[in-house]
């Protein structure tokens, strides 16, 4: 497979040695695209699965602390009441300070602000939201339920965005190997316009002397392949390591599923493909202008 | 063959050919070689007979006319159905055309990769007719540590290792002296008795003479005389037999079933 017997003097070609090269960048570069891709999915998956079955209820502050803490204590028994709750806790005025901190400064801290009774709640899957306020509004009118849809929804939507971008990336690279091969393929068929010539005249099919060019092509392109991939493992590796380090709390382990780990294995075949079927293409299109 | 019609191999009604937008270099050509034959195809230099035998072994199409190669006709015949076509026409080119980056055996055993035939077949029948053809102790070597005649010959092997039906030579004898010349006519004439259709173009008058068969004659682009053919006979010209037996065999075991 990386040194197939050939009529045409295929592996001699200098303008040939530069394909693996350039395939080996290309797929190193579709592998981080493609991990990107893959670590940006269990990312968004994780977020979908931690914020879905919370919501947070907030009871604005009326300036008033008894008022406040009855209404609190009223949602707080409604909530408990209301069926698929699991749980809902009052998240405490130092808690509510410490997370406001960052926007308001020190002054939250000195309780100088009015600042709202916040409750934790923990929902099974299938409970209605649009129900649970109701009721929840029922008791309190004021009190408003953040189910952090709009916000999640948000970021899902940038995420795969940037997927998209991602595959579009990828979509880039192989033209851009095809048209690497295409240009190789020409050449060699150039350089060795007698050779063909007499093989087409001793009665080779265009298909003879293309499945030489395609060979080449894909042994240079697995041999790339190899290359690049034996590239980025060490390079995601240290990427993974440096990000787990900065934030181990926001990004998720970079763990990948079977699935995730074949989709690499498929970058040097996919390049073997392209590469061949590239090669043949072009030759047999060059060649049906012979007689 | 199936194909074949009246025992004529190849035929040309009103061929003519020009290169691009230039004169015709033939005109009106108009032949029909019999299965067997044996031809000289002569004419001075320019006259055309490098282009005719281009249009025979399929390198050109013609401008005009018509050409029947094994009853079919080329011009409806579609291109994938070609290369089997060529594989039945044998053609010693000019200069050669081997490959300098095989070995001799590589470039012998091409005609027989092409048509797909299996390596250890491949193997028999090429170191079989290296032997024949006095070239067992170069197998391996490449063409330009080759001498012009050993070239030649390994020439001649990649021409008839298909046991082609059509043989075609341009100017085969244009550099090697009178006495290979005649050897190598002789070859021919073994391949000819064989079966093999034979078309040998050159300039070299005096041994069109020596040797005797039919003539094409070319001039300017089309036969001297009309109709223009001369000697066109279904009978090869007898030969003395020789002690031809074993390259007889020889050449009816390499030559298997390429086509």
């Amino acid at each position: 497979m990386l040194n197939p017997r050939t009529d045409l003097p295929l592996d001699r070609d200098s303008h040939g040695r530069f394909l693996p090269w350039i395939i080996a960048f290309v797929v190193f570069l579709a592998s981080l695209a493609l991990a990107g891709t893959l670590f940006l999915d269990s990312l968004a998956a994780g977020w979908e699965r931690g914020v879905s079955a919370t919501l947070s209820v907030q009871i604005p502050a009326s300036g008033d602390e008894a008022d406040d803490d009855r209404r609190t204590d009223a949602a707080l028994i409604g909530l408990r009441s209301a069926p698929g709750v699991v749980r809902a806790d009052l998240v405490s005025a130092e808690r509510v300070a410490a997370l406001l901190e960052p926007w308001l400064g020190p002054a939250t801290a000195a309780g100088d602000l009015p600042l709202p009774r916040l409750i934790d709640v923990e929902i099974d899957d299938d409970v209605e939201v649009a129900e649970l306020t109701r009721a929840l509004q029922a008791r309190v009118p004021d009190a408003t339920i953040d189910d952090h849809r709009v916000w999640l929804d948000r970021l899902v939507r940038l995420v795969r965005a940037i997927e998209l971008l991602a595959g579009a990336t990828l979509a880039l690279m192989s033209a851009a190997t095809a048209g690497t091969v295409v240009f190789a393929t020409r050449t060699g068929l150039a350089v060795h316009q007698d050779v063909i010539e007499v093989l087409h005249l001793i009665g080779a099919q265009d298909a003879y002397i293309a499945r030489q060019f395609a060979r080449r092509a894909q042994a240079h392109a697995i041999r790339g392949a190899a290359v690049g991939l034996a590239l980025a493992v060490p390079t995601l590796g240290a990427i993974g390591y440096l990000a787990t380090r900065l934030e181990p709390e926001l990004l998720p382990e970079l763990s990948l599923s079977p699935i995730g780990w074949s989709a690499f294995l498929v970058l040097p075949l996919a390049a073997a493909a392209i590469a061949a079927v590239t090669a043949r293409l072009t030759v047999i299109r060059s060649l049906a202008r012979m007689p | 063959m199936p194909h074949e019609e009246n025992g004529r191999v190849i035929e040309f009604e009103n061929v003519g050919l020009r290169y691009g937008l230039g004169p015709e270099v033939l005109q009106d050509v108009t032949f029909s070689l019999p299965a067997g034959s044996f031809h000289f195809l002569v004419g001075p230099s320019g006259a055309g007979k490098s282009s005719l035998l281009r249009l025979m072994y399929l390198a050109l199409k013609p401008s005009r006319g018509l050409i029947t190669l094994f009853g079919r006709d080329i011009a409806t015949t579609p291109r994938r159905a070609l290369p089997a076509l060529r594989r039945r026409i044998g053609v010693v080119f000019q200069d050669f055309r081997l490959l300098n980056h095989l070995s001799a055996f590589d470039n012998v055993a091409l005609p027989l990769r092409v048509a797909g035939n299996r390596e250890d077949d491949v193997r028999k029948h090429v170191i079989e007719l290296l032997s024949w053809v006095g070239l067992k102790d170069h197998v391996g070597a490449r063409p330009p540590t080759l001498s012009g005649g050993q070239q030649q010959k390994v020439a001649i092997a990649r021409a008839v290792i298909g046991r082609p039906r059509l043989l075609l030579a341009d100017e085969p004898t244009g550099n090697i002296d009178d006495k290979m010349a005649f050897r190598l006519m002789h070859l021919f004439e073994e391949l000819n008795k064989l079966g093999t259709t034979v078309v040998i173009a050159t300039h070299n008058e005096a041994l069109v003479a020596r040797v005797g068969h039919g003539c094409l004659r070319l001039d300017q682009g089309h036969f001297a005389a009309e109709p223009g053919i001369e000697g066109v006979s279904g009978s090869p010209a007898p030969v003395g037999r020789t002690a031809g037996g074993t390259r007889d065999r020889l050449l009816r075991s390499s030559a298997g079933d390429a086509a």
